[in-house]
């Protein structure tokens, strides 16, 4: 047996990529275990929409910010099959009423650190030719970007080099752990893994791998039908969506959700996403869904209208109640960090959440406030507002 | 001759990517029996709710079994709505021209042909809604336990138009498509599927060249040959990359199906007259040729397919015709959530009861999509499933009971173990990826190479179809991985043989999004009365 890795990351997605990445670079061994293939959860279903447009001032949009930058680094080091675009946001207001709301938020973000420029109904077409006639404006965010997901995690996890050895296809079915508790390491169906520290980086499977840690974590799958048309030329040119878009991904309801988040692809096809329900890890098609993506998109973009749509997938977002994810060490078992429950956003926050989970492993100093992201946190009585 | 013909777009040549599945006619509503909107006249029997007629049963596939199924059904009293994607029922075996090519005698190209008249007789004195050119792109479970079956019309022109048909009960009947395996050239203008090239003759009555190799594996492969040289090609060989020994081990199931060895002997008779050879344990493992196929290079395999060096030999022709054996078409049970079971051929195929239910209640299959067994069995299994969903909707449950339900399930039980013996006779080795060069593309849509490939498996962490997908962008393109799925999970799987793929294909066929967005509209409702 090799030595024992200074760290074990549970799952292959691009979080636990990027916590494998990070701490390699800070001089750590890491051993990532995946039950599947590299992006088989979450990963493998998400747009790769780097965003900072859709996320109210806060914890998230303070993640959101550094992961920007960490993004346009990385782009730097891994190759250009990740397909990073920085080529930002456009975020629709169909009417006055709304395009009152967007200045309001813009205005907020501003001040959190986003940039954000108006467009007047007049200028939307000059940077999207295809969109509707008749809107009533809308913003632009040039830090918004994009990455194909599957790509990225898996390059980021050879970008780790020899400090980081995958195990795929072994699913890890408990914790070792010490006579105080202190996780040990993991079990797997070919033999135990052994490090100090253990990372769950399960997407929306963290919950029930926190169990097997015996921590409550309550992360739910919320599902999310994406639609991918066939290749086209560039149609549409920046990331487009319409303002309703942020009110769904704040909401805290079980209901479907739709708005229209169109955006072209390098390779041609437009993706549509992405409704929001809660309704457990069923993939069974629901037409309402796509009945509102396709409504949705070509509303937005009328010359959509003829083209087709060759596929539609169902994904699961792991989703936290308060729509924050937990990232760090958990005190309730020594040795056991979480770094799950990114929801819609855990490819854009990837990288914020690997370097925290580095430098907490490594005795660092923590590159924000890690507080709102406590794993513990739900642990209080549910009256209690968090 | 139990193998069936498949998707004639299989390999297109020279044509690229292929365009979702099944047959694509794109003539839409024929003479007011197809598609019409919903909003007049309600089908005269089924009830009628707020969204326009429910039918007893809806049934996916007009070929053997689903004209079979639907036929059963309709004359036990449930209204059957039957849709399919082409203009004309008899589905991949029955192809037949189209009225306007003048054929005289379409069923000199069949055997069998008059079991497939008296099915069509008795459809057409039913009151069986036939719905043509429609395009199932999904099945929906709704409220109130009602199968939502969705599909377009015209789905190869600005006639799109969404159709929705509700129903109690569901049969998919929607067969097989052929399976290939990549090699070197197979993308040169001149390369077509087996199928493909007996559906070109049998639909269009034109052949892919003068001189045509046939190759491959499986049963098909001989009929193919026997009629392209029956219409007046030069068959210089027919390349076989199994043994027909393997079948000789199982005389049982070889004795119990005396039609079989009879269709086969028919064939091989029409080959000897034609002088083709069949060089079996061998395979096409080159094509070459600049603009079109000038010849192609045939090499001995091992028991495991792997070429053996320095065997090629140089055949020279203008056309290869291939196809290794028939995939199950089970998107839209998949869709459902059905469970799979693995074929003894490596494909995917339904899990039926001993009724032809699927794993989800009310939804029926028959024919290909429970395993490639030939026409005769698709038609007896639809019957079956006619039968069982007529005992369910009307609590006839002695229709089961009865003694010809009794003996279409002696007969299947012997049908389908003369179609196991035949799978595993022609599964495909683990060594055939061995004639794959590193430069030879595996999904033609996205271009994607075997060298890609293996690279996504060796250095990204990609390990069955989905992350081959994902990491590669192999099967991602028009035709979504049907062409090259059977190829991919074998290279992602290495030596092990892939394990069943459970990937859903949420689309079955494409779809505009004009359509998708009017889908709330009802649009069910078609004439009351087909033909
Ligand atoms: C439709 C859709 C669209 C989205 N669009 C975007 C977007 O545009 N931008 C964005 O930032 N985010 C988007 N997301 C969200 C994003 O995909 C997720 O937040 C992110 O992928 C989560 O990554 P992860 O690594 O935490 O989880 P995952 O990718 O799910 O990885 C978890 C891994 O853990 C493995 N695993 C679980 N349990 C075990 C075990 N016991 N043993 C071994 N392995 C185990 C799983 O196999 C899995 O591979 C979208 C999500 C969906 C569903
Ligand atoms: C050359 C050749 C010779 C053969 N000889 C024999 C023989 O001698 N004896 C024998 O027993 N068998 C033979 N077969 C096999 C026979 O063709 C098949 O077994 C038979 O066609 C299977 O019937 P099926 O109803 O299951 O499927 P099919 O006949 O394939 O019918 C499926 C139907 O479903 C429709 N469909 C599929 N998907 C959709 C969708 N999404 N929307 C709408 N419609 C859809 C298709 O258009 C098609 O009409 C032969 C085949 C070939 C090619």
């Amino acid at each position: 047996m090799r030595d024992a890795p200074d760290l074990i990351v549970v799952g292959a997605g691009v979080v636990g990529a990027a916590c494998a990445y990070y701490a390699a670079r800070a001089g750590l061994s890491v051993t990532v275990i995946d039950r599947g293939p590299v992006s088989a959860g979450a990963t493998g279903a998400g747009e790769g929409n780097l965003l900072v447009s859709d996320k109210e001032p806060g914890p998230e949009l303070k993640l959101a910010l550094l992961s920007t930058g960490l993004w346009r680094e990385l782009a730097e080091l891994l190759p250009p099959a990740v397909e990073y675009e920085p080529k930002g946001g456009v975020v629709i207001a169909s009417d006055e009423a709304g395009m009152a709301s967007l200045r309001d938020f813009a205005a907020r973000q501003s001040r959190a650190g986003v940039t954000a420029h108006e467009l007047p109904a007049g200028r939307l077409h000059e940077l999207e030719p295809h969109l509707a006639p008749d809107l009533a404006g809308g913003f632009h965010y040039p830090q918004d970007a994009q990455v194909m997901p599957a790509l990225a995690a898996a390059h980021l996890l050879r970008a780790g080099g020899e400090r980081v050895r995958l195990l795929l296809g072994e699913e890890v079915t408990g914790l070792i752990t010490g006579a105080n508790g202190e996780v040990r390491g993991v079990r797997t169906p070919s033999g135990p893994v052994r490090a100090p520290c253990v990372v769950n980086a399960a997407g929306p499977w963290g919950g029930r791998f926190a169990r097997l840690a015996g921590v409550e974590l309550p992360v739910l799958p919320r599902r999310g039908f994406v639609l991918v048309t066939e290749p086209l030329p560039r149609v549409v040119r920046h990331k487009v969506y319409a303002a309703d878009y942020v009110t769904d991904v704040a909401s805290g309801s079980a209901a479907l959700q739709t708005s229209p988040v169109v955006e072209g692809t390098p390779a041609g096809p437009v993706l549509i996403g992405s409704s929001r329900e809660r309704v457990g890890f069923d993939r069974s098609l629901s037409a309402e869904a796509l009945r509102r993506l396709a409504a949705g998109a070509t509303a937005l973009f009328p010359v959509l209208a003829g083209v087709r749509a060759l596929r539609a997938y169902a994904g699961f977002r792991p989703y936290l109640p308060d729509h924050l994810p937990a990232i760090g060490p958990d005190p309730r078992a020594p040795g056991l960090l979480h770094a799950c429950g990114h929801e819609g956003a855990g490819i854009g926050l990837a990288p914020a959440t690997g370097l925290i989970i580095a430098r907490c492993v490594t005795g660092g100093e923590p590159p924000l406030d890690l507080r709102p992201f406590r794993p513990e946190r739900f642990e209080r009585p549910s009256s209690d507002p968090l | 001759m139990p193998a069936s013909e498949s998707d004639p777009h299989a390999p297109v040549d020279g044509l690229g990517p292929v365009r979702g599945d099944g047959p694509v006619d794109g003539l839409g509503p024929v003479r007011g029996d197809g598609p019409v909107d919903g909003l007049g006249p309600v089908c005269g029997d089924g009830p009628v709710d707020g969204h326009g007629p429910v039918y007893d049963l809806a049934v996916v596939g007009a070929g053997c079994a689903g004209l079979s199924g639907a036929v059963t059904a309709a004359e036990l009293g449930l209204s059957v709505a039957l849709l399919d994607a082409s203009a004309q029922t008899g589905g991949q075996y029955y192809r037949h021209p189209a009225p306007a090519l003048g054929a005289v005698r379409p069923e000199a190209l069949h055997h069998d042909w008059s079991a497939f008249a008296e099915l069509r007789r008795r459809q057409e004195a039913s009151d069986i809604t036939r719905l043509t050119g429609c395009h199932v792109w999904a099945v929906i479970r709704e409220d109130g336990d009602l199968w939502a079956v969705h599909a377009v019309t015209g789905a190869d022109g600005d006639g799109e138009r969404p159709v929705r048909v509700r129903a109690r009960a569901l049969l998919l009947a929607t067969g097989a498509y052929e399976r290939q395996l990549p090699f070197p050239g197979w993308t040169l203008p001149g390369v077509v599927g087996a199928g493909g090239a007996q559906a070109m003759l049998k639909s269009g009555l034109v052949l892919p060249g003068r001189r045509i190799v046939v190759a491959g594996s499986g049963p098909l492969l001989l009929a193919v040959a026997a009629s392209l040289a029956a219409a007046g090609a030069r068959v210089p060989a027919v390349v076989e990359a199994s043994g027909y020994l393997r079948y000789a081990r199982h005389p049982r199931a070889l004795a119990a199906n005396p039609q079989k060895l009879a269709e086969a002997a028919v064939h091989g008779a029409e080959l000897l007259r034609h002088g083709v050879r069949v060089r079996t344990r061998s395979a096409v493992t080159a094509v070459h040729g600049r603009d079109r196929v000038e010849a192609v290079t045939v090499s001995r395999l091992d028991r495991e397919w792997r070429p053996a060096q320095g065997t090629g030999r140089h055949i020279e022709c203008d056309a290869l015709a291939v196809g290794f054996g028939l995939v199950p078409q089970i998107e839209l049970a998949a869709g459902l959530g059905c469970a799979v079971r693995r074929t003894a051929d490596g494909t995917s195929a339904l899990v039926l009861d001993p009724l032809q239910e699927t794993s989800v209640p009310g939804v029926w299959a028959a024919g290909e999509t429970g395993g490639v067994g030939g026409a005769q069995l698709a038609r007896e299994e639809g019957e079956m499933a006619g039968l069982a969903v007529a005992a369910r909707l009307t609590g006839r449950s002695a229709l089961v009971r009865s003694g010809r339900m009794r003996e279409l399930r002696r007969r299947r039980a012997r049908m389908r173990a003369f179609a196991d013996v035949m799978a595993a006779a022609h599964a495909p080795g683990v060594g055939w990826t061995r004639w794959l060069a590193d430069d030879t593309d595996v999904c033609r849509c996205e271009e994607v190479t075997a060298g890609r490939i293996r690279e996504g498996v060796a250095g990204l962490g990609a390990r069955d179809v989905r992350s081959v997908k994902l990491l590669t962008r192999a099967g991602m393109g028009w035709c979504q991985g049907r062409m090259c799925g059977a190829a991919v999970a074998c290279l992602a799987s290495g030596a092990e043989a892939p394990p069943p793929s459970a990937e859903r294909r949420p689309l079955a066929v494409p779809v505009t999004l004009s359509a998708l967005a009017s889908l709330d509209e009802p649009r069910a409702g078609p004439e009351p009365r087909g033909r």
